[in-house]
């Protein structure tokens, strides 16, 4: 077969055709996400909802926010995208939680559904939910509040601090006047000096030096990690109980990281607040929080105290990434690395869909997406291979290997 | 189609920068001053050898991207010489410099920008194939698909644009289409920092196939000094334009001599929660380059900073064997 009609076939061996839509299918799919669409959105925009409706109670009074098989989609023209797909986990008062993962697994949609930010009307809430204890003991279903009502506990009672400091900043504000703007919005009773004092203190206290020049500049004039520092300081502003810290470092250099993440440290102790910290470096992970959620393709693979998760991981992918990171203890010529990608988040199967990268995958891998089993108290993971029913598979494995 | 892609045959220095420096002007006209420049690049010296990986770290800003680019002549050189087998890069004619151009070769940091959205993968990587003659025209494609091949890229992508592909797969079109033109040296600039772990690893472990077989010298530039560890054989650490520290991969990392590499260092998270580091924390940003500290550019953020630091410029002493570190603490009687 020459060259030429090798590229000249419609259909090639391996390449997925699936995801190819004419246009007719596309307008329907269209019309019926619109339906949908439609639905979640008036729910969102209703007025004078009673507070009955929105309030509810922990399972765990220790802690400030339980997500509870949480779902979160998008709704594309080419297809609904499961970008949460049942995710669960608790974060407690006075620690930080830790969730990791590869872009796309859903990590940054995860913490944009607590803060009722996702991008709508595309992307909504569509089952689960999520409590928010807030400071006076009432207990919030955010995925049922209404939007003015959520607008008081956002920034107040959790704030962010995004990735990119740049474009979280206002070009054309000063940094003060940002960050006065949230005092006066959120705190009753505050004048424009108290305001900037709040400020200036604030600033003081995430180490930014030379309080009133900055103060006065505008974020173009900032390094990027005095600029990081002004967010954390903003996300402080109203005694957060929540920060929510998506990928705070990834922008920053490592001597600088070194010192955001310091700060946070410190930060969380003087609030007795706790953190959210999304990041894909496992080193950071390891070195800042207390429980790690590891995320792929939409839903939690594994989860448990940090030392389990970094000393007895126990999900092949959670293996695999902890020995893809080149780091001093592995010296081979060659880095481990997980074969493939991840899967087309558009019609994921449903077997396990980490089943096509696993290089220990067994029979039962192709047949129904695993649940999640209990190492111990705290420490859980979704993979067939603990599974009781094939166990014995699994023993046989490591008599083969033991042979070996 | 046999051509020779195997450049491993002698052993000697491939690339020398000798005081290699590039000022950008940053104001044109100011009266009863001079012209002020940034310094990007201030009095880089260093060797490569041939098939080896030195590894180029320092924080954004450091001038490192700029090192890589003035080697390539992609900015004017302001002073100093960059030989590359012996020619002199900074002096060459435009002409001589265009038939020097396929033996060296850059991987650029984003895939996603550094890859035309309207040509085919095929066109991508053989536009510049086609350009330099590298192989007959009867046998254009298939020396395309081998190179496709080699950096695991199935032949069915060969009509295939960009946009398709995920940023891993996208990282491999960048790098067949740097091996593509036979390179012998080839300047990385952070090649995986915009990939995900699990994807850095394959990345790289085709990078180093790669070498293996054909012999490739790399100028290895990176924020991330784990992968650096890994990939390199030398380490260069650049401070504000200049060479802190140079010497082989174990000699720097476990045993680094300027303060500032011990700072870079110790800074890196270590991925087990019970090992504690001995951290140092750096206090502050980066200066200026317009208006670097005088003497030692570190000494504002350095903690074992002397007085002769501020008068004079520390020169790069070899300390020990192979081990070359900018810094007064060392090599005084």
């Amino acid at each position: 077969m020459g060259i030429r009609e090798l590229f000249k076939r419609k259909k090639i061996e391996g390449v997925d055709d699936t995801q190819y839509l004419t246009l007719r299918e596309e307008n329907r799919i269209s019309r019926e996400n619109n339906k949908i669409i439609r639905e979640f959105e008036k729910n969102k925009t209703r007025k004078n909802v009673p507070e009955a409706e929105y309030l509810t109670t922990m399972r765990d009074t220790s802690n400030v926010v339980e997500f509870e098989d949480l779902h979160t989609y998008f709704f594309t023209d080419v297809g609904t995208v499961k970008a949460v797909n049942g995710v669960s986990f608790d974060i407690p008062q006075g620690k930080i939680v830790g969730v990791v993962g590869e872009s796309g697994c859903g990590k940054s949609v995860t913490s944009l559904s607590l803060m009722k930010l996702v991008q709508a009307p595309q992307g909504q809430i569509v089952g689960g939910s999520i409590r928010y204890q807030a400071k006076d003991g009432k207990c919030y279903e955010v995925t049922k509040v209404p939007q003015n009502e959520m607008n008081k506990i956002r920034g107040k009672d959790i704030a962010m601090i995004f990735q990119e400091p740049m474009t979280s900043l206002n070009p054309v504000f000063k940094i003060g006047e940002q960050m006065d703007e949230v005092i006066l919005l959120h705190e009753k009773g505050s004048t424009a000096e108290s305001a900037r004092a709040r400020t200036k203190e604030l600033m003081n206290q995430v180490g930014i030096a030379m309080v009133d020049k900055i103060y006065n500049s505008y974020p173009h004039e900032l390094s990027g990690g005095m600029r990081q520092r002004v967010m954390i300081a903003m996300a402080l502003l109203c005694n957060p109980r929540l920060i929510v810290a998506d990928e705070p470092t990834t922008a920053l250099d490592v001597t600088i990281q070194a010192q955001i993440l310091e700060l946070l440290r410190n930060v969380k102790d003087k609030i007795n607040g706790s953190i959210m910290l999304i990041t894909h470096d496992l080193g950071v992970i390891a070195e800042t929080v207390d429980y790690v959620v590891v995320m792929y393709a939409g839903r939690i693979i594994e989860k448990g105290t940090v030392r389990e998760i970094f000393h007895n991981p126990k999900h092949p992918y959670t293996i695999g990434l902890m020995m893809s990171k080149p780091s001093n203890k592995i010296q081979g010529n060659r880095l481990f690395s997980i074969k493939g990608q991840v899967p087309n988040p558009i019609n994921m199967p449903d077997h396990c869909y980490f089943y096509n990268r696993c290089d220990k995958c067994i029979d039962i891998c192709s047949k129904d997406y695993p649940e999640m089993i209990q190492f111990s108290s705290t420490h859980f993971a979704s993979c067939h291979l603990y599974n009781e029913s094939s166990l014995r598979d699994e023993e046989n494995i490591d008599e083969e290997n033991a042979k070996e | 189609m046999e051509i020779d892609r195997n450049h491993t045959n002698n052993n000697d220095n491939i690339l020398i920068v000798n005081n290699l420096k590039k000022y950008y002007p940053i104001s044109r006209f100011t009266l009863g001053k001079g012209r002020a420049f940034v310094k990007a690049v201030d009095d880089v010296s260093f060797t490569i050898k041939r098939g080896t990986t030195m590894g180029l770290v320092g924080e954004s800003g450091c001038g490192k991207t700029t090192v890589g680019r003035t080697i390539l002549r992609l900015h004017e050189v302001t002073a100093g010489q960059v030989l590359f087998d012996g020619k002199d890069l900074a002096q060459i004619s435009p002409r001589n410099l265009r038939k020097l151009r396929p033996q060296m070769q850059m991987i650029f940091q984003d895939p996603y920008s550094s890859l035309s959205p309207r040509l085919p993968v095929g066109e991508i990587i053989g536009e510049a194939v086609r350009e330099h003659n590298i192989v007959p025209k009867a046998q254009y494609r298939s020396y395309i698909l081998k190179v496709m091949n080699d950096c695991g890229l199935p032949p069915q992508y060969f009509y295939r644009y960009p946009h398709e592909f995920s940023g891993g797969q996208r990282q491999r079109v960048s790098i067949a289409r740097a091996v593509a033109l036979n390179p012998k040296f080839i300047i990385c600039d952070e090649p995986v920092s915009a990939l995900d772990v699990s994807i850095q690893a394959q990345i790289i472990n085709l990078m180093m196939d790669l070498q293996d077989q054909f012999g490739y010298t790399y100028l290895f530039i990176s924020h991330d000094l784990s992968v650096v560890e890994h990939i390199s054989d030398t380490i260069g650490v650049m401070y504000l334009g200049s060479m802190m520290e140079i010497g082989d991969k174990r000699r720097v990392f476990d045993n680094p001599l300027h303060p500032y590499s011990k700072a870079l260092l110790s800074a890196v998270p270590v991925s087990d929660p019970d090992i504690k580091t001995n951290r140092i924390i750096l206090t502050g940003d980066i200066p200026s380059p317009v208006n670097p500290p005088s003497g030692c550019k570190f000494r504002t953020r350095c903690a074992s900073c002397m007085s002769i630091c501020s008068q004079k410029v520390p020169e790069l002493k070899e300390i020990e064997d192979g081990h070359i570190v900018a810094c007064h603490l060392y090599g005084q009687e």
